[in-house]
């Protein structure tokens, strides 16, 4: 399947963009498709941490995704 | 309430400049004893450089829903009348305020508290990305170790 991917902050410059589409295995879980992304992007690896948000809400590794999920990619926040 | 403070929301996220005036309105209430109001500002240096400004951007839907959900949490934790949280995105020079905590509540303690407890919780959850930018370079903060 193909998920939209939001990408913010560091996270955006390390992508290369704020959107991306981008394809996962189906019933793919929010731990994997990190996994798969840091494969990808090594530099995000180097970040303290890195979240994952789905329709405005944080959601956890276990979390499993579907193609009308908004994927928001969250790397260290800090505002204030 | 003053007529001027029902046009500004209690949760804010703008690229306009911040008034503290404007906090102070909206959470002012009869009922309370004490204001707590918390100014975050853009500080000129960090770990010895000199910063030219900063850039923030955030996911604004999720940053709304944050502010509104940490507002909510106070507001069951500790005895407050009243919150508001305002946040700047965009560009800000040195000096500028980034966000405002205000607090009502009937007695300062709990403004207090709630105050803390919010500011503290905005910086672990809500998201909002600061750059900083210097005359030699840029760096996303709290990025990496």
């Amino acid at each position: 399947m193909e998920l939209n991917i939001l990408a913010f902050g560091i996270a955006k410059d390390i992508v290369g963009a704020r959107k991306l589409r981008y394809r996962v295995a189906a019933h793919t879980r929010v731990g994997e498709l990190l996994e798969q992304l840091q494969r990808q992007y090594p530099a995000l690896q180097g970040l303290n941490s890195l979240k994952v948000a789905v329709n405005s809400e944080y959601v956890g590794h276990d979390y499993q995704l579907s193609e009308s999920d908004e994927v928001v990619l969250i790397p260290p926040v800090s505002g204030g | 309430m003053s007529v001027s403070s029902s046009v500004w929301p209690l949760i804010y996220l703008t690229e306009m400049p911040l008034l503290p005036q404007q906090v102070i309105e909206l959470v002012s209430d009869p009922a309370c004893g004490g204001i707590d109001v918390f100014i975050g500002s853009v500080r000129e240096h960090t770990q010895g450089r000199r910063v030219l400004r900063l850039e923030f951007e955030a996911y604004e839907q999720m940053a709304v829903k944050e502010m509104q959900k940490i507002a909510d949490e106070a507001c069951s934790r500790w005895p407050v009348q009243q919150i508001a949280i305002h946040h700047r995105t965009g560009t800000l020079q040195v000096g500028e305020i980034a966000v405002i905590i205000g607090v009502a509540a009937a007695h300062r303690a709990a403004a207090f508290e709630a105050c803390r407890f919010a500011i503290d919780e905005l910086k672990q959850r809500v998201p909002i990305w600061k750059k900083e930018v210097f005359e030699d370079g840029e760096v996303w903060v709290a990025a990496h170790p």
